[in-house]
């Protein structure tokens, strides 16, 4: 088997915006720019934190990956196979490699499920347990593993009879239960509470270890990312600005937007009163993904910005040592 | 420095068919003029809840069942609802409440939903009105070009920052924040706490209570912090002794534990065991014990009180405070 799990090349997804009738005749078409011309490699046992603030299109690259979403272009290659274009049967194949974990563990489970039956779905979709006590075990085995126990406890309940931590430990029960070899996880913590949040992540990282599993982490936490991730791609616009491992993104960012990034964090420490924070980015709104910039999409928020910037190609991710690639045309001057 | 606030024995329930929760339970606390008390703990512990009582208006069931709450001298929970909208709420106590910008009206500009807060709660000529619209306008860094522009075409940091201009149009004398940055991304939630450091450096803002989920950002704008357990007070302290060795209470230094950090790589965080407690039938004892690293037999049997055990740093706790 190769050794990167999952290639991701060039991949857009461009979402046709409503026209107007002139607009219409004239056959013009104006698109928003939500993923566009993303590529990274995940190695396998990896996990890679997909960063960026809202908008930025890292739930749509989930999404796409897991193919809940067409790409407009761009291939995405699982183990040495090209999933772009999966049709069933196969997609559902492939479905049971890549598992996801969703953002809100409120929304996302039936209410009139029981747990039994919300773990039970994937197993008959994918037509794996023959007999009741084979499903009943592989249910059992997957609420052990996520510590809902006893599991014969939960499997009666209801989601509302379960806290968020709980909620979300079964959900990602139920992403486990297809044994995959990676899950992507959209925001697994963001509507969780604080003094529970560590503890998924723990379970999280433990199941990592145990099923040697890959994660792509998508989140706007550059926090609990350089707890939990071996790598951090900062996504700007639909687009990857800066990618390394997670200590170097963290400590010696190179993407200007990184910086202002990390600068941004507050962090529970004292004496920080009454001291106005100035970030080194412009004021003001991120452009919108049916409005690009021309030349670095990031040059209009950038304290750096030079004609070169706007008037010149888009920079590429260039490497600026040990595998961490920043995409700025001036990175080296403003260092 | 004299209190602008002060809360004694406050009790709010909710008196729902299942039976009485009780979300805050015999809470005291004052908050001095020109200072920024931070209310913490976790979802469900009473702190959106404490911050409506203050305005005098809990969501129903619930009910102030006890207590005082003085603002300025005066005790506001006896207050009749049409005195407490004429001269109290907004004229001395504001809020912006958690989400208030996706609340705004759709259909409105923002000059006519600013115009109507103002007429709402004095009596002034229109071109007066205008003139403090666009003083606050200014207070909170947008362009007076915003009042001729609706709600959508706005983003999420200029939609807070309309919200906080109108909790400030009365000039009153507190101003609560329930979660003003929760939904915002991290450049944007930098952008509001830096403006509110700024009101509070211009003297637009004086005096007031910023309630979050989050340690972080409390620590960038809180004098003292309050936190909160199960509609309980845990602990409260001051920024320094919060955010140091000097936390007491087991919980609050668990919920520090739990809270990662960008700059210092962890291999192992730790978290608080088990779930909130159910207010319906709070534990016996001390609330917290069920999930405390540290309880002993008293904690389940009695309810530790709020005690000093520094200068303005009280701790609820058996484990704090007492000798053997």
């Amino acid at each position: 088997m190769p050794d990167n799990i999952l290639e991701v090349k060039n991949l857009t997804k461009w979402f046709p915006l409503r026209r107007g009738i002139w607009q219409f005749l004239r056959g013009q078409q104006r698109y928003a720019r939500a993923v566009d011309g993303v590529s990274f490699v995940i190695e396998r046992g990896e996990i890679l934190g997909l960063i960026g603030e809202s908008g930025c299109g890292k739930t749509t690259t989930g999404k796409l990956i897991m193919k809940l979403m067409e790409a407009s272009s761009g291939e995405i290659i699982f183990n040495g196979e090209n999933v772009t274009h999966l049709r069933r049967p196969e997609l559902q194949k492939y479905r049971r490699s890549v598992q996801m974990i969703f953002q809100d563990p409120y929304a996302s489970m039936n209410p009139r499920f029981k747990i039994r039956s919300v773990l039970q779905e994937p197993i008959v979709i994918h037509s794996l347990g023959r007999s009741y006590n084979e499903r009943e075990a592989m249910i059992t085995k997957a609420l052990e593993e996520v510590k809902l126990m006893p599991a014969t406890d939960f499997m009666s309940r209801f989601p509302h009879m379960l806290s968020g931590g709980q909620r979300q430990r079964a959900a990602t029960a139920r992403a486990l239960i297809l044994t995959p070899s990676m899950l992507v996880a959209d925001e697994p913590v963001s509507m969780i509470d604080l003094s529970t949040r560590a503890e998924i992540l723990q379970m999280m990282k433990t199941l990592h270890k145990e099923l040697n599993l890959t994660y792509l982490y998508i989140t706007h936490d550059l926090s609990t990312a350089r707890y939990f991730t071996d790598r951090i791609a900062v996504m700007y616009l639909g687009k990857i600005v800066e990618i390394g491992a997670a200590e170097d993104v963290v400590e010696k960012p190179g993407h200007p937007y990184t910086r202002a990034l990390i600068e941004a964090v507050c962090e529970p420490v004292t004496g920080k009163l009454d001291l106005i924070k100035h970030l080194p980015i412009k004021e003001g709104e991120i452009p919108s993904p049916a409005n690009i910039p021309k030349g670095c999409r990031f040059h209009t928020r950038c304290i750096h910005a030079k004609p070169e910037c706007w008037e010149q190609a888009e920079p590429d991710l260039i490497e600026i040592g040990n595998k961490h690639k920043v995409a700025c045309r001036r990175y080296n001057e403003i260092k | 420095m004299t209190n602008v606030l002060e809360v004694n024995n406050l009790k709010l329930y909710y008196y729902t068919s299942k039976g009485v929760v009780r979300a805050l339970d015999d809470i005291t606390f004052s908050l001095q003029e020109g200072e920024t008390l931070g209310i913490v703990g976790e979802s469900g512990c009473g702190k959106t809840t404490a911050g409506l009582a203050l305005l005098n208006m809990p969501m129903p069931p619930g009910k102030i069942a006890g207590g005082q709450i003085i603002i300025d001298g005066q005790d506001i929970v006896p207050l009749a609802e049409k005195e407490m909208r004429r001269h109290v709420r907004w004229q001395k106590i504001a809020m912006v409440f958690q989400g208030a910008m996706n609340c705004l009206t759709p259909v409105f500009t923002i000059g006519k939903l600013m115009m109507e807060t103002m007429l709402e709660h004095k009596t002034m000529k229109k071109e007066e009105a205008w003139h403090i619209i666009e003083k606050y306008l200014g207070y909170v860094g947008l362009p007076a070009g915003v009042t001729k522009r609706y709600p959508h075409e706005l983003s999420g940091g200029m939609k807070q920052r309309v919200v906080i201009a109108m909790a400030l149009f009365m000039n009153p004398k507190v101003v609560v924040f329930d979660e003003p940055t929760t939904a915002l991304d991290v450049i944007v939630q930098c952008q509001i706490l830096n403006l509110i450091k700024k009101l509070k450096l211009e003297k637009a803002l004086l005096s007031c209570i910023f309630i979050t989920h989050d340690l972080a950002t409390e620590a960038e704008v809180a004098n003292r912090i309050m936190v909160m357990y199960g509609g309980k007070i845990a602990e409260i302290g001051t920024n320094q002794q919060i955010y140091s060795e000097r936390a007491a209470h087991p919980y609050t230094k668990k919920l520090l534990a739990a809270t990662p950090r960008l700059h210092q790589k962890v291999d192992h965080l730790s978290f608080i065991p088990g779930a909130p407690p159910d207010l319906l039938a709070p534990p016996t004892g001390c609330r917290f014990h069920l999930r405390c690293e540290v309880a002993m037999g008293k904690c389940s049997a009695q309810e530790p009180p709020l005690i000093e055990i520094e200068p303005d740093h009280k701790v609820a706790c058996w484990k704090v405070g007492y000798k053997e």
